[in-house]
C-alpha cells in the first residue's frame, strides 16, 4: 500500500512535469500547427537561466534563492519563447515544415551552448531543507517536491483553464485553433495570439524546468530534450490542442510509467508509454479527446 | 545531366576509387595524406552520412514524410549486425541475413503504425518509436547492446581483410561502393512509376486518392525502402567504427539528419549527399577548430559557441532556412546547368 | 441610381499551385444594395472574395472607399468594415452561439444585437448552445449574425448562403440578407438563380478566372441566349 500511494504521488508528479511542457506545445500546435522542438530548448536554458540566479544569491535564505530561481525561470522561459516566435518563427509564416526546422535549429544550437558554457555534466541545484524532507501519505513518506510540482501544475492547469474560457484571448485561441483563416476574417490579429501563446508556453516550460531541477536536485543539460518526447508522446494521446486532455493523457503517463518501471524493469515503463501511444493511434488517431484536426 | 558534368562525375569517381593508391597531402582540407588510414576512415564516414542522408531525402524530399525516427533504422543495421557477430560470435553472412530480414519487418510494422499520422502529428509518433528504440539500447536488454557504453566488435569476429589499420582501403571501399550502389537505387526508385505517384504524394495527397491509388501503401513503400538502405548505411558505418555507440540511436542524431538533408536541398539525390558529405566533414573539421589554440585562447564569450560543433552546424542551419530555402543544392542549382 | 463605387477590384491574380485561378479580374461593386458575383463551378467565385480580404496570396488591387487595401493584412482590412460569410460556414464549432458572435465584437463598432436577434430569434434560445451541435440553416445564422453584428461594416462577403438548405430557411436567409441590404452593400455568391434573381441588382459573372459580363441583372436573366452563354445551360432551364 504504502508503495503503491509512493509511485502513484511520484508518477503524479512525473505527469506534472510533463503537463507543464505539453500544455503549451498542444495550444502551439493547435493555434499555429508548429511543433515545437525549441520547447526542449525554453525548458533548459529557464532551468539554468533559474539556477545561476540562486548561485549569485548565496547570502540569502533558501526559501529567497529557490523562489528567485523559479521567478527567474518563468521570465527567461518566457522571453526566450517570444522572441522564438517573433524572430525565426514569423519570417517563415505558411512554412510549416521550415518552421519545424528552425525549432530543431535552435534546440541543437541551445543545448550545444548550455552544455559548453556549463559542461555536460549535471549541477547541483540548491532548495530550501523542508522540500526534500518527506510527508507521510498513507503511510508512505513522500518526498516534499514531488508535491510541490503537483501543486504548481494543478494551479497552471487552472489557471490556464480560465484563461481559455473566461477572457477574449482564449476566446481568440480556441477559435484559432479551429479555424485560424476565420480568426482573421473577423477582425482579429491573429499574430499577436500567436506571439502570446508562445510566450505563455515557455513561461510553463519554464517554471517546468525549474521545477523538473527542483525534483531531480539537479540541472542537466540534456534533460529538456528527453522530457520533450514525452511530452509529445502526452500531447498526441490526449489530443492535439486540448489543455485538459494533456492534463489527463500526462497523469496516465507519469503514473504508468513510474509502475512499470518500478514493478517490471527500469526501462519498461519508458518504453510501455510508447506502446501505449501506439495502442491509442491504433483505436482513435485523434487521441483522447478525439479532435481530427 | 549535360554532357560535361556526366565527364566531370565520371571522373570523380574514378578518382575516389583509386584515392587508396594516391600519397598526396592537401593542407589545409586534410591532416595526413589522402591514403593514410585517418583520411580514409574520415572519407568513408563521409561516404555512410552522404548514403544516409540519401536514404532519408527519400521520405521526406520525394514523400514529403517528416519522420523523425530515421535513426532508430540506422541504429537497427548497426546493433543487430553487432550483437550477432559479437555476442552471439555468428559469421558475417549469417548475421547480415538478420539484418536484412529485421530491418525489412521493423519499417514495416512501425511504419504501418505511424501512417495513420499525417504531417506534423506522423513526425511525433515517429519520433515516439525511435525514443523507445533508444531506450532499449541504453537499458542494456540482456547485456546485449552494452548500454551507454556501446559495444565493440574486437579482433576476431570479422573477416581479416575488414580489420585493422592497414585493411582501411578495404572498408573504404565498402563505404564508396555503399554510397555509390545507395544513389543507384535511390534514383531508380524516384524515377519508376512508384517514384513519381510518392512526388505526387507530396504535392497533393487527395489528389492521389482520387485517382484510385492508394497513398497509405505507396507511403509505406517508400518508408520501408528509406528505412531498409539506412540499416544497410548502419552496417558499414559499424564496420568503419569497429563498434555500436548508442549516440546513433538517439534523436539528435536523427536531427543531425535532417540537417544534413535540408543543408544540401531536399529532393534532390545529389543534393542530399553533398548535405551528408559536407555535415560529416563539418561536424570533424570543427571539432579540430575548437581544439585549435587560436580558439582556445579566445575570450569565454567566442570560445564556447566556437568550441561546440553543433551549436555553429544549428545556427547555419537556421540561417539556411530561413535564407537559402533550397539549401546548398538550390544554392549551386542556380549557378551550375543541372538538373535534379 | 448611380450611386458611388464602394470596391473596386482591379487586375486580381491567384495562383494556387500551379493553377491560376484568377487571371485579371476587374469590377466594381456600387454603394449599397446587393451584387451578385455569378458564374459556373470552379470558376473562382469563393476564390475572389477570399483575395478581396486577403485570405489568399494575390496580385492585383482591392480599394475599399478609395483606400487601397490591398497590402493590409486580413485583420487590417476586415477592420475597415468588411466582413465575410464562408460558403461552408465556418462557425466555431466547439464554441457556443454566444461565443461565436462575442467573437465576431469589434471594439469601438456599434453591435446590433438587437437586429441580429430579431432576425433571427432562435439564436437567443440557443445561445448557450455549442455550435457544432447546430442545424445548417442554424449554422447559416450564426454566420450571417456575425457579419451583421457590427454595424460599421460597409461590405458583406457572403458565399452561397442558400446552399443546402431547405426551403423555409432560405426565406429566412433572403429575408435577412434584404434587411441587410438595407443597412449594408453585399457582394454575394449565389448558385439558386431564383434567390439570385430575387436580390440582385447588379451582376458581375465569371468564367475560367475572367469576368465574363457585368451589368444589370434582369438584362441578363432576362435574356435567354445570354444567360445561357454565360452561366450554362443549366441556368437557361432553371426559374
Amino acid at each position: 500500500m504504502t508503495t503503491i500511494a509512493l509511485l502513484l504521488i511520484t508518477g503524479l508528479g512525473l505527469g506534472a512535469l510533463y503537463f507543464l511542457i505539453a500544455a503549451g506545445l498542444s495550444l502551439i500546435w493547435g493555434l499555429m500547427r508548429v511543433l515545437n522542438f525549441a520547447h526542449g530548448a525554453f525548458f533548459t536554458v529557464a532551468a539554468y537561466a533559474g539556477w545561476s540566479a540562486s548561485r549569485l544569491l548565496t547570502s540569502s535564505p533558501a526559501e529567497l534563492r529557490w523562489a528567485v530561481a523559479v521567478v527567474v525561470a518563468i521570465v527567461v522561459g518566457g522571453a526566450f519563447a517570444a522572441l522564438t516566435e517573433v524572430l525565426l518563427i514569423r519570417p517563415l509564416y505558411s512554412r510549416h515544415v521550415g518552421q519545424v526546422l528552425v525549432t530543431v535549429g535552435l534546440a541543437l544550437a541551445t543545448i550545444s551552448l548550455v552544455q559548453g558554457g556549463f559542461g555536460s555534466d549535471p549541477q547541483p541545484f540548491a532548495v530550501p531543507d523542508w522540500m526534500t524532507n518527506t510527508s507521510s501519505i498513507a503511510g508512505a513518506g513522500i518526498p516534499n517536491t514531488r508535491l510541490l510540482v503537483i501543486v504548481f501544475a494543478a494551479v497552471v492547469l487552472a489557471v490556464l483553464l480560465f484563461f481559455l474560457q473566461r477572457t477574449r484571448f482564449g476566446l481568440i485561441v480556441r477559435a484559432g485553433v479551429e479555424n485560424r483563416d476565420m480568426v482573421q476574417a473577423l477582425g482579429i490579429d491573429v499574430q499577436r495570439a500567436f506571439t502570446l501563446v508562445f510566450t505563455i508556453g515557455g513561461m510553463a516550460a519554464g517554471l517546468s524546468g525549474i521545477l523538473a531541477a527542483t525534483y531531480y536536485g539537479t540541472v542537466d543539460p540534456v534533460r529538456g530534450t528527453s522530457m520533450l518526447i514525452f511530452a509529445f508522446i502526452v500531447v498526441i494521446i490526449g489530443g492535439l490542442g486540448s489543455v485538459t486532455g494533456s492534463a489527463v493523457a500526462a497523469v496516465v503517463v507519469g503514473v504508468l510509467q513510474q509502475f512499470l518501471n518500478f514493478y517490471a524493469a527500469a526501462g519498461v515503463g519508458d518504453f510501455s508509454v510508447v506502446l501505449l501511444l501506439a495502442v491509442v493511434l491504433l483505436v482513435r488517431p485523434g487521441g483522447f479527446s478525439g479532435s481530427s484536426t | 545531366m549535360t554532357r560535361s558534368v556526366r565527364i566531370g562525375v565520371a571522373v570523380l569517381l574514378v578518382v575516389l576509387a583509386v584515392l587508396p593508391f594516391v600519397g598526396i597531402t592537401i593542407p589545409g582540407l586534410f591532416d595526413g595524406a589522402l591514403n593514410a588510414p585517418g583520411t580514409l576512415n574520415l572519407l568513408g564516414m563521409c561516404f555512410v552520412f552522404g548514403a544516409l542522408a540519401v536514404t532519408y531525402d527519400i521520405v521526406f524530399g520525394y514523400v514529403g514524410l517528416l519522420s523523425f525516427g530515421h535513426a532508430l533504422y540506422f541504429a537497427t543495421g548497426v546493433y543487430v549486425t553487432a550483437i550477432a557477430l559479437a555476442r552471439w560470435h555468428w559469421s558475417l553472412p549469417a548475421a547480415l541475413a538478420l539484418t536484412v530480414v529485421v530491418s525489412l519487418v521493423l519499417p514495416l510494422v512501425l511504419g504501418a503504425i505511424c501512417l495513420r499520422m499525417r504531417d506534423i502529428p506522423f513526425a511525433m509518433v515517429t519520433l515516439a518509436f525511435a525514443q523507445a528504440g533508444s531506450i532499449l539500447v541504453m537499458q542494456n536488454p540482456f547485456g546485449l547492446t552494452g548500454g551507454e557504453e556501446g559495444l565493440a566488435l574486437g579482433g576476431d569476429v570479422l573477416p581479416s581483410f575488414l580489420v585493422g589499420v592497414v585493411n582501411t582501403r578495404n572498408v573504404y571501399w565498402v563505404a564508396f561502393a555503399l554510397i555509390v550502389v545507395v544513389y543507384v537505387v535511390a534514383w531508380r526508385a524516384v524515377n519508376s512509376p512508384p517514384g513519381r505517384v510518392w512526388q505526387a504524394i507530396r504535392e497533393n495527397e487527395r489528389r492521389v486518392g482520387v485517382l484510385g491509388l492508394n497513398p497509405y501503401l505507396y507511403k509505406l513503400g517508400a518508408f520501408v525502402l528509406s528505412a531498409f538502405l539506412a540499416s544497410i548505411c548502419g552496417v558499414v558505418y559499424l564496420l568503419l567504427q569497429g563498434g555500436a555507440n548508442p549516440q546513433v540511436t538517439t534523436a539528435d542524431f536523427t536531427l543531425a539528419l535532417l540537417v544534413m538533408v535540408v543543408l544540401g536541398g531536399v529532393g534532390t539525390l545529389w543534393g542530399a549527399v553533398l548535405g551528408g558529405l559536407a555535415y560529416e566533414y563539418l561536424d570533424f573539421r570543427l571539432v579540430a577548430l575548437s581544439n585549435a589554440p587560436a580558439v582556445q585562447s579566445l575570450p569565454a564569450l567566442l570560445r564556447v559557441p566556437l568550441s561546440e560543433p553543433l551549436f555553429l552546424l544549428g545556427v547555419l542551419f537556421i540561417v539556411l532556412v530561413l535564407f537559402v530555402p533550397g539549401g546548398l543544392g538550390g544554392a549551386l542549382r542556380r549557378r551550375l546547368p543541372l538538373r535534379a | 441610381m448611380s450611386a458611388a463605387t464602394l470596391l473596386e477590384v482591379r487586375d486580381l491574380h491567384v495562383y494556387l499551385g500551379e493553377s491560376h485561378i484568377l487571371q485579371g479580374v476587374s469590377f466594381d461593386v456600387r454603394q449599397s444594395g446587393i451584387t451578385g458575383l455569378l458564374g459556373r463551378n470552379g470558376v473562382g467565385k469563393t476564390t475572389t472574395l477570399r483575395g478581396i480580404l486577403g485570405l489568399v496570396t494575390r496580385t492585383g488591387h482591392v480599394v475599399l472607399g478609395g483606400e487601397e487595401t490591398t497590402a493590409l493584412p486580413v485583420h487590417e482590412i476586415v477592420r475597415r468594415g468588411v466582413a465575410y460569410v464562408p460558403e461552408d460556414r465556418d462557425v466555431f464549432a466547439g464554441l457556443t452561439v454566444e461565443e461565436n458572435l462575442r467573437l465576431a465584437e469589434r471594439a469601438g463598432s456599434e453591435l446590433r444585437y438587437d437586429l441580429v436577434y430579431e432576425l433571427f430569434p432562435e439564436l437567443r434560445q440557443r445561445a448557450a448552445q455549442k455550435a457544432g451541435t447546430l442545424s445548417g440553416g442554424q449554422q447559416q445564422m450564426v454566420a450571417l449574425a456575425r457579419a451583421l453584428l457590427n454595424a460599421d461594416n460597409r461590405i458583406l462577403l457572403v458565399d452561397e448562403p442558400t446552399k443546402g438548405l431547405a426551403p423555409l430557411v432560405v426565406r429566412q436567409v433572403v429575408e435577412a440578407l434584404q434587411r441587410a441590404a438595407e443597412v449594408a452593400t453585399i457582394l454575394l455568391v449565389e448558385q439558386n438563380l431564383s434567390v439570385a434573381h430575387k436580390l440582385v441588382r447588379d451582376v458581375v459573372v465569371l468564367d475560367q478566372g475572367r469576368v465574363s459580363f457585368t451589368g444589370d441583372v434582369d438584362q441578363l436573366m432576362g435574356d435567354p441566349e445570354l444567360a445561357r452563354r454565360h452561366l450554362g445551360l443549366a441556368a437557361a432551364g432553371s426559374h
